[in-house]
């Protein structure tokens, strides 16, 4: 009989898990992510390729830093930041300073992740918060919209990229109005075709809805994205426009338009979805998602921009803990559950 | 959405992986004695029994060793022919020390069991429920709550149904099984006396579908004058939660804070159930019990009846442990208590002893880490009560102990794991919520 002499270990039950990990959720967004990455340098040459890099750099660089400075292990290994740097390049424009894009990349990981307490604390998303400080800070050249497609886009780069920091910026390459500023401002509206395939200006990743969509069914499949958000946030805004249309279809365009239009498709698919400025409910993440869709088709018609996606998702990010408070799962045997 | 359509399910849970192939084609086979058997007399939820042997007597086994002090409580019988050692306090699975028996059996005896007064199925209610608790029969299923308590329903309550729990939902245990296919015939005695004792007019007994052959075998074996059906629910985990049982089969929730008679059922596991039918005609006790033990870190996996007080490192040492055993825990990997020390004996309580490598546990350095919760709310979807695991580990990090139980429904939480088993943090979710349940009854009872 063999004697048992050797320590065993001791640990809480249950002492297996279904093997998901934090940081393999997270890894799997920045990959669902590159598709979009890849099109967005091919569409917009070598000044998205170093917009994307640097805003990546800086999100992750400020995040080691800080945590370093704090005297805390850097927490750059969970991929969280990763995704929230390319996420915040990929909703640039393409010719935007490098410089800019530095400074709100540091601005939106230390201002709206670390101050808030770091991964799992961030009441708003890091990448909307870094672009909506360079919304205000630099409203021109964050309207500012290269043209895709443009000939020698990979051989030069553009020298507004490269301005140096607080100067101003010149311009040498091709600018075009987005779809979004043609309607608004020209009334006049893209074709659904042009939209869907990403031929159209915008920012540098929010272009291809296509390539967006597959990356949010990639993340539904395995289970890591909640697929009520953007279907919730697809439905009002279709419905919505379908209502409008059909009352003045001169006036306002109809639900592929809206849908495949500015950062709608990125931001519902990639952005809403952050599962920390998210309702924890189902009924709570349809509930948010209509308020995004309300958002959007209020501040694209009626609003003095052209695009509202950010903001909309940037005050739902705020409302989200009111709707968690609302909103919460009937406990087993109580209310209507019970007899 | 789809799930509440389905029947014969409960909403949310899990689906960890079963293990139960490794044992659950194995027969039942008699343990050995261990060199000294360590009878605690709290095995069970309630006030400890009292002792009727003094050190240096002589017992025979299925002698009455302890009696039942007061109503919330069982007595205890010899496991075996031998002299009482000690009566003294000895470790136990929760960590703190329990009275025991410590009884050292005769080599060579041959064992015959002491049989008491009988009692048959024209008995009364009352002497039903009595000669249960004289059995020393509690819930066999990991709850150890005595039988006899539950058959009692309170004033102004009546009990229609009796569900017969044989779900056995933690994965490696197939002791419950195999109770099924070799006591068939004790499970449909042991329903008779249950019906008889709590009034009820009919009983379900309850089995996932991975126990389709045992289902078949209590269609085909029924007698015809029992009014029992059997009803087979897709596996999920913890199914065999009785709350659950009833949400699956009746649709019907039990109230937070109540009890199965509040909507006028009671629940009974098939083990408890088949030694009530093979107990009491003789007049024993329990002296033994039916327990799996597996896992990786066996080499002689199986299903044994063993006696209560086997201490489980004699158990772990039968069943050839092999050298890279790194964690043991009594019943499954889900909810089961890891043993701190090897020398706590098995109780009636136990259902089985499943053993780890460092293979499953990753060793003493391979902690999974433990990152931030991201508000993933798969434990939200994961658990079977409908709580906000996530909010409930957030407040208890803080130590927000009051506020989880006011506003949370932390009591609601039975601790089944599922919480913890999908979370992509490794949040300690259930060890967190142990400790705030505790410090909860300590500042209400403060």
């Amino acid at each position: 009989m063999a004697r048992l002499s050797k320590y065993l270990e001791i640990g809480s039950s249950p002492h297996v898990t279904d093997g998901t990990s934090t940081d393999v959720i997270m890894l799997n967004v920045f990959l669902a992510l590159l598709p979009v990455t890849a099109f967005a340098i091919y569409a917009f040459g070598s000044g998205a390729a170093l917009v994307i890099m640097v805003a990546t750099v800086s999100c992750v660089l400020t995040e080691h830093w800080l945590c370093r400075w704090t005297g805390k292990p850097s927490t750059i290994g969970d991929w969280s930041v990763a995704i929230t740097g390319l996420l915040y390049g990929l909703i640039l424009p393409p010719d935007l300073p490098l410089w800019m894009v530095f400074v709100g990349g540091v601005f939106g990981v230390a201002v709206a992740k670390f101050l808030f307490g770091g991964l799992g604390m961030n009441a708003f998303n890091a990448a909307l918060v870094g672009r909506a400080f360079l919304q205000a800070a630099f409203p021109q050249p964050m309207t500012h919209w290269q043209m895709p497609f443009a000939e020698g886009r990979f051989e030069h780069i553009p020298t507004s990229v490269l301005a140096m920091p607080f100067w101003e910026p010149t311009y040498d390459a091709v600018t075009t109005a987005t779809p979004l500023a043609l309607m608004k401002f020209e009334g006049q509206f893209a074709a659904g075709r042009e939209l869907m395939a990403g031929l159209t200006s915008g920012s540098v990743g929010e272009t291809c809805g296509v390539l967006i969509l597959l990356g949010g069914i990639y993340l539904v499949a395995r289970k890591m994205m909640n697929w009520r958000i953007p279907a919730s946030i697809f439905l009002t805004v279709a419905a919505m426009t379908w209502a409008f249309q059909l009352y003045d279809p001169v006036t306002y365009p109809g639900p592929v338009f809206m849908l495949f239009s500015g950062g709608l498709m990125l931001g519902a698919v990639f952005m809403a979805t952050d599962m920390v400025a998210s309702p924890i409910t189902n009924a709570g993440c349809w509930l948010y998602g209509m308020l995004i869709g309300l958002l959007v088709v209020v501040i694209r018609f009626w609003g003095g921009m052209p695009e509202g996606v950010m903001y909309a998702i940037l005050l739902a990010n705020a409302v989200s803990p009111h709707i968690d408070r609302l909103i919460q799962p009937r406990v087993f045997g109580t209310g209507r559950g019970s007899r | 959405m789809l799930e509440l359509l389905r029947k014969n399910t409960f909403r949310h849970g899990v689906h960890p992986p079963e293990m139960k192939d490794d044992t659950a084609d194995l027969a039942i086979r008699q343990f050995p004695f261990a060199p000294v058997l360590i009878v605690p007399l709290s095995q069970h939820l309630g006030k400890p029994a009292k002792p009727v042997v003094r050190e240096g007597q002589e017992v025979i086994r299925g002698q009455t060793i302890a009696e039942p002090d007061g109503f919330m409580s069982v007595a205890m019988h010899a496991p075996a022919s031998g002299i009482v050692r000690r009566i003294t306090l000895a470790p136990s699975i929760t960590g703190t020390k329990v009275e025991s028996i410590f009884i050292e059996p005769y080599p060579a005896s041959t064992q015959e069991i002491d049989d008491g007064e009988p009692c048959g199925l024209d008995a009364t209610p009352d002497e039903i429920i009595a000669a249960i608790q004289n059995a020393g029969i509690v819930g066999l299923g990991g709850a150890a709550f005595p039988t006899h308590v539950k058959l009692k329903p309170p004033e102004g309550k009546h009990l229609e149904t009796l569900f017969i729990n044989g779900v056995e939902c933690e994965p490696y245990l197939t002791t419950d099984y195999r109770v099924m296919l070799e006591q068939t015939e004790d499970v449909f005695t042991g329903i008779r006396y249950l019906l008889r004792a709590t009034g009820t007019a009919e009983a379900i007994i309850a089995v996932e579908a991975n126990k389709e052959d045992a289902a078949e075998r209590f269609r085909s074996m029924c007698p015809d004058d029992l009014p029992v059906t059997v009803r087979v629910s897709p596996v999920k985990y913890p199914q065999g939660a009785e709350k659950m049982i009833f949400s699956a089969l009746l649709g019907r929730e039990v109230p937070s804070g109540g009890l199965p008679a509040d909507i006028n059922v009671i629940c009974c596991n098939v083990a408890t159930t088949a030694e009530i039918g093979r107990l009491l005609p003789r007049g024993r006790g329990i002296q033994e019990r039916v327990i799996t033990i597996g896992g990786p870190g066996v080499q002689k996996k199986g299903n044994y009846r063993i006696p209560i007080g086997t201490p489980v490192r004699f158990a772990i040492e039968q069943c050839a442990p092999v050298d890279d055993i790194s964690r043991v825990f009594m019943g499954g990997p889900m909810m089961g208590p890891t043993v701190s020390n090897l020398d706590i004996p098995i109780t009636k309580g136990t259902s089985g002893i499943t053993a780890f490598t460092t293979a499953e546990t990753g060793g003493s350095t391979g902690h999974k880490k433990v990152y931030p919760c991201i508000h993933c709310a798969r434990c939200v979807e994961a658990c079977p009560v409908f709580l906000n695991p996530s909010q409930l580990g957030i407040l208890a990090k803080n130590e927000e102990y009051e506020q989880m139980a006011e506003s949370w429904h932390l009591m609601d939480c039975f601790e089944c794991g599922a919480c913890a088993y999908v979370c992509p943090s490794h949040i300690p979710l259930v060890q967190y919520f142990r400790m705030a349940k505790k410090m909860v009854r300590k500042l209400s009872a403060a």
